[in-house]
């Protein structure tokens, strides 16, 4: 059961691509968590100034900080100090400008400080049991928080892909069995003996633990913020590729010449787009090449398409198409895909009719919706519209435009750190030879906090799994 | 109408097992007139399967009812003939005291306290009928329940009393069995109490069918122990009760021995499991799943080889020895193939076989926490006729009933712990919140705070409730203040004195086999670590002074495991806000917007007191719970 008077927050504006959003954060805490995360602008207010000592109902400019003191975002705070709030508790609100990315890291670090995800609804919730909100709209209120959890619930499980909840499931199974064999064996250690054991359970947690790692890892929202979008740039030879690369990261990193086959190897640079880095790569062109470290490129642009969370493919229009386009579609799919139609100054051979028409012939799922953009990287035509639809991809698309979803997903995240910092405990009392019965105390938090991952209480799960895989009682 | 006998007292008690006596004596000691029915003086406070008080958990609940003023635990230490502590070498948490009983001397002990307490008086009856009063729909007070103005034994006479408190164990319409050979007693082939249920339902409580089983008792001549494992009492033996003085106990013990079944037992069930009634369906009841009988054993953990048997003595002056592990309800012809097989009983005498008893309780849902029926004024109950079983969960429940009745005699609060104050918080919460299919028995993986429910300290957790009750003497409570002082000065002192990096110290860590120190500690920093406590740092704290035992315990768990205790207590804290919004008794769950239908099925159902324990319900979603939270706001605001 969560709890009333802990410190909550969320994004409380929609997650428009408008760039502009508010962290609401609400509770005792609130001014102290913001604080510890906030840099007044101007040298002297940050040394002498706190959001828990301004007054109520003011505006401050600054900056958000994350734990290494860079800045992720140049904000106004606002201070609401109780019982003057929409909650009628303390509150800050924090409006950022970078953009829903930053947005979600301004949430995520004010997460960190003790503060925890609001509920769907929460906040009016609290309004309301605050006395903030007039009693004939408790009904209101009522049906806010049931349809929002409602809703929540749904998006949450539509949001878990059937690989992540089955890992879930199955972590989840072997852990209420090793509390039940630690329970049985207390229940009845006459008949259970747990010695040697906690050598065997930190093997396991270790392993639960890296599996959760690597679940934090790879969701894929969680791994876009943190390390940003993987970009492959693919194309025949001199396509333009490399002028691509530069255009985008805006410096003059990959060679550019006119002969074809120059980008032996992989170049890779990052670009910071609304907020969001895309880690932008290019590769040798794919041709069918007799030369072997060329061949050694080209192989390795093929392994990167494979993993690429965005395939930027580049067509020029100036050359017919050919089997070594073939190949290419064969690499990518309709769902992480822009397609550039570059050197569009240029006398066209090819139209999007033409690059359509084979993809319909290379029978790619769904390949109707591929984004055809032309482009020009020589004078930087098409450019705008090519972050427009990468935005949409992963803004709209992937992490769409709604913020009960990012929430859920941001809750996953949350819970999956939860259940890490569990299984720590767990492996520290190991280390720190506490009694058997102390392990079970954090498997048991790293259980119950997984199965709200995928919407399940705990009940009575460890009393049936008692009885039914361990034979007790006389 | 018929014409009987007629007096009139405060409180019914019916029924003298474990929870009758607790309930009675409770109720007597607080100075109310209370009579307690028993079908058989003969069977006060009979243990009529396992001949042991306490083990994991139900050894916590022991300590508890000591602490409150319950008898139990004064009892036993008077009775045991072996002692011994449980998971000594886990955490605190889970130590638990068990001791094997002399049957016989624990009933005949308990029977003595029960005739020389005052205003108790025992009772050689059977209870049939309860008596009421219908609501009276014309009073002002709006209230609209039954209210118990009686109880009527089977002779005719009629007892008039305030409250009456249900503790009928497994005698109501008790039928044991014993493979084809069914026989319509109660425990034991006492009397069974075939009348009370047609009253009860005539009241509207909701009656249902429970199982249980128990083993065979042989002849101890019979058996060759040569062929099994000794199994003796702890050298140092531990009271239950905080009352008795652990000096006075001290005695020899007698031993219990360990064997195992084995394939051949195993075979003999399983081609005759058609004649046993559970599987031949002729066992209606729902039996318990951690007390399974060995034909359960056997069918559910197939891949078992063996099972242990423990045979465990019934008392000093009797040869009948228990077959702990082997409960059965299989035909007297197998029992006594299958118990052969197991080393040491293979010349075994069975003077009583095995059987299973099947009896009438409730679901527990029906019952307030104060164990007082929602729909029936001064009705209470307490025991396994709410669902539970073991002696000690009777016990426990028996002296909440008891209290509880006399509370609302006397117009005072009811006792109602929490989960985080104790198990019998737990026990009781769970009973009557949870959908409880079986018996239900206490674990101690059932409380969430134990870390804070010791058995080592029911005292300083509950000595003040029993004082307040006015069940614990005044001289008991102002031990529990002292005991609490010396505890907290000690801590704080051992906070306090910090160690250098000084020759004495460092080289008495390297004897220890413990890390030198970099800078300065506490002492209690020292006695964190897992090589250290607080015995063995005792030469380098000379300025500590002598404490007893119980002291430096305390000092000691408090130290060690401060930062799960101190992690605990948050969660507590928590837990408690939820269980200080009360819901109104009467709400009207069909009036509150947007629950789920589940939800307010379940709400109706089992109407919690708080929105606490309305979480618990399951099927009651956290968004319910917060509609609920949102609805009680609006109706507390609309009706000031």
């Amino acid at each position: 059961m969560r709890m009333e008077t802990e410190t909550i927050a969320a994004i409380a504006t929609g997650m428009t691509e408008a760039g502009i959003g508010i962290v609401r954060v609400s509770g005792d805490d609130a001014m102290n968590a913001v604080d510890s995360i906030f840099k007044f602008s101007g040298e002297k207010k940050q040394l002498s100034k706190q959001l828990s000592s301004v007054r109520s109902h003011t505006i401050h400019h600054g900056y958000i900080v994350d734990e290494n003191e860079e800045i992720l975002d140049e904000v106004m705070v606002t201070v609401m100090k109780a019982p003057n709030s929409y909650t009628g508790e303390n509150t800050v609100e924090i409006n950022c400008h970078g953009g829903p990315f930053v947005l979600r890291r301004v949430l995520e670090e004010v997460l960190k400080k003790n503060v925890r995800l609001a509920e769907p609804g929460e906040f009016t919730k609290r309004a309301f049991l605050n006395g903030k909100m007039d009693l004939s709209r408790a009904e209101a209120v009522m049906d806010l928080i049931q349809s929002r959890n409602e809703w929540a619930r749904k998006a949450s499980v539509k949001q878990l892909r059937g690989s992540l909840a089955e890992i879930i499931k199955r972590e989840r199974s072997e852990i209420i069995n090793e509390i039940a064999f630690i329970e049985s064996a207390l229940d009845d250690p006459e008949n259970y003996s747990l010695v040697g054991y906690p050598e065997k359970l930190f093997g396991k947690v270790e392993n639960w633990e890296k599996e959760i790692k690597q679940l934090i890892d790879s969701a894929d929202c969680g791994r876009l913020l943190k390390e940003g979008i993987d970009t492959v740039i693919l194309g025949k030879p001199n396509v333009g590729k490399s002028s691509l690369l530069n255009l985008m990261t805006g410096e003059d990193r990959a060679i550019v010449t006119e002969m074809a086959g120059t980008t032996r190897d992989v170049l890779q640079e990052s670009v910071l787009l609304h907020g969001i880095s895309l880690n932008l790569m290019d590769t040798a062109g794919i041709r069918s090449t007799e030369d072997a470290v060329e061949k050694i490129g080209v192989k390795k642009a093929r392994n990167l398409a494979k993993n690429a969370d965005l395939i930027l493919y580049v067509v020029d229009v100036s050359v017919p198409l050919d089997e070594n386009d073939r190949e290419i579609l064969s690499l990518i799919s309709s769902e992480n895909t822009i397609l550039l139609l570059n050197k569009s100054d240029l006398n066209a051979m090819v139209e999007e009719k033409d690059i359509r028409e084979m993809i319909a012939e290379a029978n790619l799922p769904q390949g109707d919706h591929i984004c055809v953009i032309k482009t020009c990287t020589l004078n930087h035509t098409g450019m705008e519209e090519l972050e427009q639809k990468i935005l949409e991809m992963f803004f709209l698309g992937k992490i769409r435009n709604d913020d009960e979803v990012t929430i859920t997903n941001l809750r996953h995240k949350e819970a999956l750190e939860d259940v890490c910092f569990s299984f720590n405990n767990v492996k520290k009392s190991i280390e720190d030879q506490l009694p058997e019965d102390f392990f079970s105390i954090d498997l048991m938090g790293a259980y119950a906090t997984l199965g709200t991952v995928i919407g399940e209480e705990v009940g009575e799960d460890l009393v049936n799994e008692i009885f039914s895989k361990f034979c007790m009682g006389k | 109408m018929e014409m009987g006998w007629k007096t009139e007292v405060d409180v019914c008690v019916v029924g003298a097992g474990h929870a009758g006596c607790e309930a009675a004596l409770a109720c007597a000691r607080l100075g109310l007139e209370t009579v307690i029915f028993t079908v058989s003086i003969d069977s006060i406070a009979l243990m009529p399967c396992n001949p042991n008080i306490g083990g994991t958990s139900k050894g916590h609940l022991v300590r508890e009812l000591d602490a409150l003023g319950g008898e139990m635990g004064k009892n036993i230490d008077k009775t045991f003939i072996q002692s011994k502590m449980l998971n000594a070498s886990k955490g605190p948490a889970v130590h638990s005291l068990r001791a094997q009983a002399d049957k016989a001397d624990y009933s005949r002990a308990m029977r003595k306290v029960l005739e020389n307490q005052d205003h108790l008086t025992i009772k050689q009856a059977e209870v049939c009928e309860l008596l009421w009063e219908e609501p009276d729909n014309g009073s002002d007070s709006g209230e609209k329940k039954k209210r118990i103005i009686g109880v009527k034994t089977f002779t005719g006479a009629v007892y008039e009393c305030k409250a009456v408190v249900l503790c009928t164990g497994t005698y109501l319409r008790a039928r044991c069995l014993c493979g084809e050979a069914i026989t319509y007693t109660g425990p034991n082939g006492l009397q069974a109490a075939n009348h009370l249920t047609d009253s009860l339902k005539k009241m509207g409580i909701e009656m249902r069918r429970f199982k249980t089983g128990t083993p065979a008792r042989m002849d101890k001549r019979s058996l060759d122990f040569t062929k099994m494992e000794e199994q003796k009492g702890d050298e140092r033996i531990i009271p239950f009760s905080f009352s008795t003085d652990p000096e006075t106990i001290q005695k020899d013990q007698v031993s219990c021995y360990l064997t195992y079944t084995n394939e051949k037992t195993h075979k003999i069930i399983r081609a005759n499991l058609d004649r046993s009634p559970i599987y031949a369906g002729i066992i209606e009841g729902t039996g318990p799943r951690y007390c399974p009988s060995i034909e359960d054993k056997v069918v559910k953990f197939a891949d078992k080889e063996r099972h242990q048997v423990f045979i465990e003595p019934e008392g000093l002056h009797t040869n009948e020895m228990y077959v702990s592990g082997m409960s059965s309800s299989l035909p007297e012809d197998v029992q006594i193939a299958m118990y052969r097989t197991v080393p040491g009983l293979e010349h075994c005498k069975i003077v009583r076989n095995a059987y299973a008893i099947e009896y009438d309780c409730i679901n527990a849902r029906q019952l307030k926490p104060s164990l007082e029926f929602r729909e029936v004024d001064g009705l209470f109950s307490g025991g396994q006729f709410n669902g539970s079983s073991g002696y000690e969960e009777a016990a426990a429940q028996g002296l909440v009933a008891g209290v509880n009745a006399a509370m609302k005699i006397l117009g005072r609060e009811p006792l109602i712990m929490d989960r985080s104050e104790s198990y019998i918080g737990v026990l009781i919460d769970d009973l009557v919140t949870k959908d409880n299919r079986e018996p239900y028995r206490m674990m101690t993986s059932r409380a969430e705070y134990r870390l804070l429910l010791r058995q080592d300290n029911a005292d300083l957790r509950l000595r003040r409730r029993g004082y307040e009750i006015g069940l614990v003497t005044e001289k008991q409570y102002q031990e529990v203040l002292e005991k609490e002082r010396l505890i907290k000065g000690e801590i704080e002192r051992l906070k306090s004195v910090k160690v250098g990096t000084n020759h004495v110290i460092q080289d008495f860590l390297k004897k220890m086999n413990s890390a030198p120190l970099k800078t300065a500690v506490s002492l209690s920093e020292l006695i964190c670590r897992p090589e250290l406590d607080y015995e063995k740092i005792a030469e380098i704290d000379p300025s500590r002074t002598p404490l007893p035992s119980e002291i430096i315990e305390q000092v000691e768990i408090e130290i060690k495991y401060e930062g799960y205790i101190a992690r605990q207590m948050r969660q507590v804290e928590q837990y408690r806000k939820m269980e200080k919004k009360k819901i109104p008794e009467n709400l009207d769950y069909d009036e509150v917007p947007s629950l789920r239908l589940e939800a307010r099925q379940k709400l109706k159902l089992f109407r919690p007191i708080s929105v606490g324990q309305a979480s618990r319900i399951s099927g009651v979603s956290p968004a319910d719970v917060s509609v609920l939270l949102v609805y009680l706001e609006h109706y507390n605001n609309s009706r000031k």
